[in-house]
């Protein structure tokens, strides 16, 4: 909701060019906006090498800048990186898609029916405070440390959420463009798919964009305890040998790879709602 | 000659039993008639349950007790018979206003063709041409609400129920919105129900008013409004006949606005 509006005082910013960048709640300009940002980042990596550079800190503990690029440069070659990433990435996915592929019926029935929020909130409310991570020695036990592991911590680290905030996403419909619906005879399965699942998406797709982030923090803590492979693995495997380049590398990694997902969605979310925009 | 009747209710009873406390009567014994091709407002103070009625007569909720029937036909469920016009913006955004009024003749039994003729006439008709493409978000509070009247007429229902349509809107734009609603009015003469709480718009508006009292609500009063027509907002509102109804009208809402603001403050 960024309009701008012809109020006096910006005409009188007009007239006087003067920046104001400490106005409560006011627009400043998108250059200073996205030059800050960078600036910020380039002070922490400035920091960063400062602190190594003089050896403040022992290279064990925190490697220069510089270590942790060759890091990235060799696991490249190597094509470990790679490997990795696949390898995480695809259990981010099918974890996460077996998730939200039963979040999604079930939050719908649950925001649509009374009967079907009534039946299963109380076994939800209930899960949902078990952390997943308290999960990862039963599943070890249930089914090893593969890929089926992993996909069983994603689920109960995302679902009981996902589900619950899918419900709430469909009650936030307004209750008057459903009444609105009936007075054109549409009956109630029409109203469901028409209506209310049309007007529910937007909210259902930033669900999805949070959730899977958080599906992240659950597959490195899943890979850190047991795994052989995976972002998370070469994270543990590295602290085994002090080598604190690769775990940091390891950190930014998922990092990058979160903002990349976040990123897809969002713009996707501008491309499928382009209604959303009032701006004309 | 005696006018057909469209809509018709009697001994209307509306209770709401909350979780907590003791019992609301909303709607208290009410009977009301609407003649066809009639432009009948229901006028009253806020909360007098002027507005649950109108949803009983759309069949978006159920009367406690009593007959409420359209055509002889009892009144059981929403239909493509009635129309509906909220106060709040029932556009649905991800609809353009040619797709949004298009929406309303989903279960309409016209041709494509009569279809496609139908929404350009609406649109036109409530002077939103050149804004076909538009999305409910790019446009005013007044031409979505212009919008929503076009979508509630597009597929010929028998009669149009409209919640207080203008009450979101400033006064300027509320004026506008009243002389296009005459104007609509003049050339559709379908058969309205229009619920309000500003005296000088039933006025302008209706043939007749029911003026219901403070809850729980019941019918106070019925106004026959005799101003000729076709009305305008400036000259019909400066007849002495308008002033003199108007000062009536008004002295019975006083009297139960201010039983309602008593009994609120209590």
């Amino acid at each position: 909701m960024k309009k701008p509006r012809c109020t006096t005082r910006n005409i009188l910013q007009e007239s006087q060019p003067r920046l104001r960048l400490l106005e409560l709640r006011t627009e400043i300009p998108p250059r200073i906006y996205l030059a800050v940002g960078i600036a910020f980042i380039g002070a922490f990596i400035a920091a960063w090498t400062f602190l190594t550079a003089f050896e403040l800190v022992s290279p064990i503990f925190l490697p220069a800048p510089t270590e942790v690029f060759k890091e990235l440069w060799r696991q490249v070659g190597e094509g470990i990186l790679w490997q990795d990433v696949s390898l995480s990435v695809y259990r981010i996915t099918v974890g996460w898609l077996m998730a939200t592929l039963f979040a999604l019926p079930i939050g719908i029935l649950m925001g649509n029916f009374r009967l079907f929020e009534g039946m299963f909130e109380p076994f939800i409310d209930l899960v949902r405070y078990m952390p997943a991570v308290a999960f990862v020695p039963l599943t070890i036990l249930w089914a090893g440390v593969g890929d089926t592991q992993k996909f069983i911590i994603l689920f109960i680290g995302t679902f009981f959420q996902e589900v619950l905030m899918i419900m709430d996403n469909v009650k936030t419909v307004p209750r008057e463009l459903i009444q609105v619906s009936y007075t054109f005879g549409l009956n109630r399965w029409e109203v469901l798919f028409h209506v209310i699942l049309k007007s529910a998406l937007p909210g259902i797709w930033d669900t999805f964009r949070i959730t899977i982030g958080w599906a992240w923090t659950y597959l490195v803590v899943a890979e850190l305890v047991a795994a052989s492979g995976g972002l998370g693995y070469r994270i543990m495997r590295a602290q085994r040998f002090l080598d604190t380049d690769a775990i940091i590398l390891g950190i930014l990694v998922i990092g990058v790879l979160g903002l990349l997902t976040d990123t897809l969605f969002k713009v996707t979310y501008r491309r499928l709602f382009a209604w959303m925009d009032n701006r004309n | 000659m005696k006018q057909k009747t469209k809509l018709v209710t009697e001994h209307l009873w509306k209770r709401f039993a909350p979780r907590q406390g003791e019992e609301v009567i909303a709607i208290q014994d009410l009977s009301l008639s609407v003649n066809q091709n009639e432009f009948v407002s229901l006028i009253g103070p806020s909360g007098c349950g002027k507005s649950t009625f109108l949803m009983i007569a759309a069949g978006l909720e159920r009367a406690s007790q009593g007959w409420i029937a359209v055509d002889g036909t009892e009144i059981q469920q929403a239909g493509a018979d009635r129309g509906m016009v909220f106060q709040s913006y029932t556009l649905f955004p991800w609809l353009t206003v040619q797709q949004n009024v298009r929406f309303a003749l989903k279960k309409s039994r016209f041709t494509a063709a009569e279809q496609e003729q139908r929404v350009a006439r609406y649109i036109r008709r409530v002077g939103l041409e050149g804004f076909e493409q538009a999305y409910p978000n790019q446009l005013s509070g007044g031409m979505r609400q212009r919008v929503a009247i076009a979508r509630a007429l597009v597929y010929q229902p028998q009669m149009l129920l409209m919640d207080e349509p203008f009450g979101a809107l400033d006064a300027q734009t509320r004026l506008l919105m009243q002389e296009l609603l005459l104007n609509v009015w003049e050339q559709e003469r379908i058969t309205v129900l229009f619920v309000t709480h500003d005296v000088e718009e039933a006025l302008l508006l209706s043939d007749r008013i029911y003026v219901m009292t403070a809850r729980p609500g019941r019918i106070k009063a019925e106004v026959v409004v005799d101003l000729p027509r076709p009305r305008s907002l400036v000259e019909t509102e400066a007849s002495p006949r308008f002033v003199q109804l108007r000062r009536q009208v008004l002295e019975m809402i006083r009297q139960e606005a201010q039983l309602s603001f008593s009994a609120l403050s209590k």
